[in-house]
């Protein structure tokens, strides 16, 4: 954060993007692309979820490295319990 | 004794002693806060944990709970929060700037949007109390099995997508109403003007905690309410 101060009008642009992902999602729900559907849903909110943490959170203009160390673990940290246990749920009807 | 009654005279106000420079200052308390939001990210996540293991197994049940859910509210809520996050982070920018009364503008009007968030969940809520569709005693779901013949549907299933939709709605909601309140207790202070821009910690905290359960709903938006809205064939 320090003591830079992001202009407005970037806000303004971030929100504007935030409106038009989330329009655009909701459309893009309703035309069939299979498996897809789901990739598109989440690619399209992690978008929205990485503009609001690097602009509205400030992460983009932090001097202090150990936020994004914070932030990078908790990420991973939160794939190791889904993929672990999907291993593990996801096999069962393997045998 | 002398020297440091001269250092304390000269010391800044804004600066706790155990910091070399107000920055160090902040960025320390920033990341005591997004350290608390590892941890909130691990609180939903057994929650979206659940979700991704029961919406593998039961698709069908999933996808139909999902389109008996008003998107039209869904998208309006997701439009509201986003809304309120420009508000705390303009206003943040205005605590930054020493603004006080554009600060209380902002605060107000993200704790407007807050509450209109609540009051559509509770619309949500109520129509589905109202179709029977919370899990438990008077769980019915036969509506959905009638309306979606295309559609293959287990009861009992179903009732897993409603325990989890109340469960992650609800969790979300709780996190809302504690921001609620975090907000004004940061209105009072900047009322009272205890937030100048040499410090504002408080807001650029409270800022990162509204920001997070924005985007905590960012994933549940799509994750409830748009599995599958394609025309059925």
């Amino acid at each position: 954060m320090s003591e830079h101060i992001i202009p407005a009008k970037l806000y303004v642009g971030i929100w504007i993007a935030l409106m038009i992902l989330t329009v655009l999602t909701a459309g893009v729900s309703f035309i069939d692309l299979g498996p897809f559907n789901t990739v598109v849903a989440l690619v399209i909110a992690t978008c929205k979820a990485l503009l609001v943490v690097l602009f509205f959170m400030h992460v983009k203009y932090t001097s202090e490295k150990m936020t994004k160390v914070v932030i990078l673990s908790a990420v991973f940290w939160l794939f190791i319990l889904l993929a672990l246990s999907l291993s593990d749920y996801g096999t069962r009807m393997w045998r | 004794m002398a020297d440091s009654t001269v250092g304390v005279e000269s010391h800044d106000p804004a600066l706790r002693h155990h910091f070399a420079t107000r920055e160090q200052q902040r960025e320390a308390s920033s990341l005591g806060m997004w350290l608390f939001l590892g941890t909130e990210i691990m609180f939903f996540g057994g929650m979206f944990c659940a979700y991704l293991i029961y919406r593998y197994w039961y698709y069908n049940e999933f996808a139909a709970g999902s389109r008996s859910i008003s998107i039209k509210w869904g998208t309006i809520n997701t439009i509201v929060l986003i809304c309120s996050s420009l508000t705390v982070a303009l206003s943040v920018r205005a605590a930054q700037m020493g603004k006080r009364k554009l600060v209380l503008l902002l605060l107000s009007l993200t704790m407007l949007f807050g509450v209109a968030f609540l009051g559509i969940k509770g619309i949500e809520w109520y129509e589905k109390f109202q179709e029977h569709h919370v899990p438990g005693q008077s769980f019915d779901a036969s509506d959905i099995v009638r309306e979606y013949p295309q559609i293959h549907i287990n009861q009992q299933h179903e009732q897993i997508y409603f325990s989890l939709y109340f469960a992650m709605t609800g969790l979300h909601a709780l996190h809302m109403i504690i921001g609620l309140g975090i907000f004004l207790y940061l209105t009072f202070h900047t009322w009272k003007g205890t937030y100048t821009p040499e410090y504002y910690t408080p807001l650029e905290i409270g800022g990162l905690y509204w920001h997070f359960v924005d985007i905590v709903w960012i994933y549940l938006y799509p994750l409830l309410y748009l599995i599958d809205r394609k025309p059925l064939g």
